[in-house]
């Protein structure tokens, strides 16, 4: 079950990664040195490190609340909320960034300058990496059977030694994934560090980008590349990997909140985490519909109606091309993912095993210029000559995907308890009519919240694809870099125009699938 | 384990048959592959033009800002991704053709002295990198004459420029202080201690430092495009207000895109015809409300707009090619010294 994710990440990953150091060591092997001891390179290091643990721990914080009270309470708005969450992730980050600069930028609606400081990058991190934290934990703790806890409160322990002996536990892989998850993200963060860092602020992943694609200095790029690829193997090393979580049953747990104060609590964290999420996410649709503080539609009207040139995208097709490549991306990411997370799940955690899994997580830690142009130097001769097909965007749009929906699956299905098709065999089902009666109903929650995140990682285009063409037809965040390359303020409200589109598809697809999955687990 | 590959394979073919288009890896001779940067533009009109005179089909593939585009040019030197490539600037061509990217290949329409400048490749357009300002926060105050004012104390910290190492337009700014400052190296100090702001690329520097049109930020004063302006006007809710923004007619860095034919290209005689057709009236009168840029044509059409508020630099800095090549990574390098 292990071979094809690891055909697959040897052939996408590792080759590419290879050629980018193969050509970086062939044509100037004493300038990497040169670029790996140079004291400025370190000092990239250090402030991408401090940047990304800053920025996961922000994450953390605000998302941890919101996690437990969505997963814990039911509320109306729950559903509505638990999408919206998902959202943010999805906006091309030069979106993001504009409606970050638009709060705390020089002439930010909150009266502070950020821009040029860590601190807005940790906030702009934030709002994008919430999701993270609140799915991945959340998805643990809404199928987290209460009476477990219940049954140690019974047997004498105290609510801290009850929560601390089961609940901790059970919870802690989901943690330390998702927190992985974030720091990877900050860590290879690209657009957020060039729109907010305001030119000041330097990582390893915004340094490599002007080595490879603008300055085309390969040993640097290489060096770079390689320095990046080690810190993320040592901090692998030194964290660890997530462990199995259990998950009980796929019962949707929570219950309405009693009394004023859980009420209380559960307003509070939700109107918290409504504004963080939503401020950005209004400004976006306000810009789409203001111009010079009057309400207008000329954005909206411009996007709908670009005129003969073959620059113009319509929003219908450019809808259907981000769904298609999304699409594909995903259902790949689903497969091969599924299989990663299956044969770790049912074949222990060996040594061998442990590093295939962090292999799986490496494509998030490394620059997606590296990969993109390693694909380049690895498929761009015959006999594979694979460029311009479209297909190498899909295929690196799954790299990235797979992590997340090995994370999140590896869990469920090492706690899913095989005995459950042993049972339903004995009753006279058989093996399909278990797995379909039985598994899928199980599995169903972690396999929504997977494959939703694999779409939203692959709507966005998340990582410049730098080197890669796109395909024919343009999608939405193509869409919405070529409006935003001339000036003019009908084209701006129509850029803004075309984020509101990607943040409703988003949002509609995101709430239909858990839909879904609530649906399922209630029948069954 | 089969069962598992299968549908990997599958799924695998169906989305390169639905992504991809089945001719791209194969392209018949009648289809004519132009790799360009992501500002390219042209009416589709004019493109079914070429298609009704040659019998060839045009298919554009955009990939990223001009550097991309040429750097992932230079990288498949010999076996490129398509027929064509528009875009490559003066501040590029020579690192392209140095690394065999080009077929020695000039339209034979090519008349002016920018032809003579770049043998082996022909001139499509030319673009200026100027400064523009504000008009609203000058309203009563002189606005600078050019470069060379924005050390004096009265514009302290109300410039924005682009960063040379990341940016196209920065990297011109740069290139016409070399050119046009007496001591270029002592004019950025100067303008450092004026409390010059630096950003990465021209989005952010004109939609969120720069204070005039469609700008968000505080500073007045900006690198962009001579251009600029007229966009402004023709992209603005009211097209007959006054332009928010004008640019200044100073120490302008002309930025000349060329066209060549790749070497290694499939469809070489379509290519050699796309590049002709790129100087013929209809393409040349397209440049200008497509592309925002100046046709090379003489008499060529322009933007009305373009007549008003953009019109072409009167005296712009112009470099030659092999002089460029020769010194921008030498000047980046001095240039982040100094700024850093």
């Amino acid at each position: 079950m292990l071979v094809v994710p690891v055909v697959f990440l040897l052939v996408m990953f590792v080759v590419p990664v290879a050629a980018v150091f193969r050509v970086g060591l062939e044509t100037g092997p004493s300038q990497m040195l040169e670029v790996m001891g140079a004291g400025r390179t370190w000092q990239i290091l250090g402030f991408t490190v401090l940047q990304a643990v800053l920025s996961t721990a922000a994450t953390m914080l605000v998302a941890l609340p919101a996690a437990f009270v969505l997963a814990t309470f039911r509320f109306p708005g729950r559903g509505l909320i638990r999408a919206l969450v998902l959202v943010p992730f999805v906006m091309p980050t030069v979106v993001v960034a504009a409606a970050f600069l638009a709060l705390i930028g020089p002439t930010g609606a909150l009266g502070v300058d950020l821009s040029g400081s860590v601190w807005g990058l940790v906030l702009a991190h934030m709002f994008l990496n919430i999701a993270v934290v609140i799915r991945v934990v959340g998805s643990v703790l809404a199928t987290m059977d209460p009476r477990l806890e219940e049954a140690a409160r019974v047997l004498g322990a105290s609510r801290w030694t009850a929560w601390r002996r089961v609940t901790w536990p059970l919870l802690r892989p989901a943690l330390r994934a998702s927190a992985l998850i974030v720091f990877l993200f900050c860590f290879t963060s690209f657009g957020v560090v060039q729109v907010l860092g305001a030119g000041q602020l330097r990582t390893l992943e915004v340094e490599i980008y002007r080595q490879t694609a603008y300055l085309l200095d390969l040993p640097a790029a290489a060096a770079l590349s390689l320095l990046q690829l080690l810190a993320v193997v040592a901090m692998l090393a030194v964290v660890g990997n997530s462990g199995g979580a259990r998950t009980g049953n796929a019962v949707d747990v929570a219950r309405a909140p009693v009394g004023w104060r859980q009420r209380g609590g559960v307003a509070a964290v939700v109107v918290l985490t409504v504004v963080v999420v939503l401020a950005p996410l209004a400004i976006i649709v306000v810009r789409s519909l203001m111009i010079d503080g009057r309400l207008t539609t000329v954005g909206w009207q411009m996007l709908f109606s670009q005129g003969d040139s073959t620059n113009a995208v319509d929003p219908f097709s450019a809808v259907l091309a981000s769904l298609r490549t999304a699409g594909g991306a995903t259902l790949l990411a689903m497969l091969v993912g599924g299989m990663a997370a299956f044969g770790l799940a049912f074949r222990g955690r060996g040594g061998w095993l442990r590093s295939v899994d962090a292999l799986m997580l490496l494509p998030l830690g490394t620059s997606a210029v590296t990969v993109g142009l390693g694909m380049l130097l690895a498929f761009g001769r015959p006999p594979l000559d694979l460029r311009n097909t479209g297909l190498l965007i899909v295929l690196a749009q799954a790299l990235v995907a797979i992590p997340f929906v090995v994370r999140v699956l590896a869990p469920a299905l090492s706690g899913f308890d095989r005995r459950y098709l042993d049972a339903a065999a004995v009753l006279g089902r058989s093996p399909v009519r278990a797995l379909a009666g039985v598994a899928v109903p199980l599995l169903l929650p972690a396999v929504v919240v997977a494959a939703g995140f694999a779409f939203a990682v692959t709507i966005g285009e998340f990582g410049a694809t730098v080197f890669l063409a796109s395909p024919a037809d343009p999608t939405l965040p193509v869409a919405i870099s070529r409006l935003l390359a001339r000036p003019g303020e009908v084209t701006v409200a129509a850029a803004y125009a075309a984020s509101a589109v990607l943040m409703l598809i988003t949002a509609a697809v995101v709430v239909g699938m858990d839909r879904v999955r609530l649906s399922r687990a209630v029948a069954f | 384990m089969k069962l598992f590959i299968a549908p990997l394979v599958l799924l695998l073919a169906a989305c390169s048959a639905d992504v991809a288009d089945p001719q791209s890896t194969q392209p018949p001779p009648d289809e004519v592959v132009v790799l360009t940067h992501d500002s390219f533009a042209v009416s589709k009109k004019v493109l079914a033009e070429f298609t009704e005179q040659t019998g060839q089909k045009v298919k554009i593939v955009q990939n990223g800002d001009t550097g991309q585009v040429v750097n992932a040019a230079i990288l498949s030197a010999g076996s490129p991704q398509g027929d064509v490539l528009f875009g490559v600037d003066n501040t590029f061509l020579s690192r392209a053709q140095k690394a065999g990217v080009f077929l020695d290949y000039q339209a034979p329409a090519s008349a002016s002295d920018l032809a003579q400048q770049a043998p082996g490749v022909t001139p499509i357009d030319t673009g200026a990198v100027c400064l523009n300002y504000d008009r609203e926060y000058f309203a009563d105050r002189p606005a600078p004459t050019g470069p060379a004012d924005l050390v004096e104390p009265q514009y302290r910290d109300l410039t924005v420029v682009q960063n040379p190492a990341t940016s196209s337009p920065g990297l011109a700014f740069l290139l016409s202080t070399v050119s046009a400052q007496p001591d270029w190296q002592q004019y950025w100090r100067d303008l450092k201690d004026n409390g010059v702001k630096v950003v990465d690329g021209w989005d952010n520097a004109y939609y969120q430092q720069f204070s005039g049109g469609s700008g968000e930020g505080t500073r007045p004063i900006v690198v962009s495009y001579s251009t600029s302006p007229a966009a402004e006007v023709m992209f603005a809710e009211d097209p007959q207000a006054p332009p928010p923004t004008a640019n200044i007619d100073a120490d302008c860095f002309q930025q000349v895109e060329y066209a060549g034919v790749l070497a290694g290209a499939r469809n070489e005689a379509g290519a050699k015809q796309f590049v002709d057709f790129m100087l013929s009236r209809s393409f040349q009168d397209d440049i200008g409300s497509q592309m925002f840029v100046y046709p090379v044509v003489e008499g060529a059409t322009v933007p009305k707009a373009f007549e008003e508020y953009a019109p072409e630099p009167t005296d712009p800095v112009v470099m030659d090619p092999e002089q460029i090549a020769d010194g921008r990574d030498e000047w980046i390098d001095q240039w982040s010294a100094i700024m850093e």
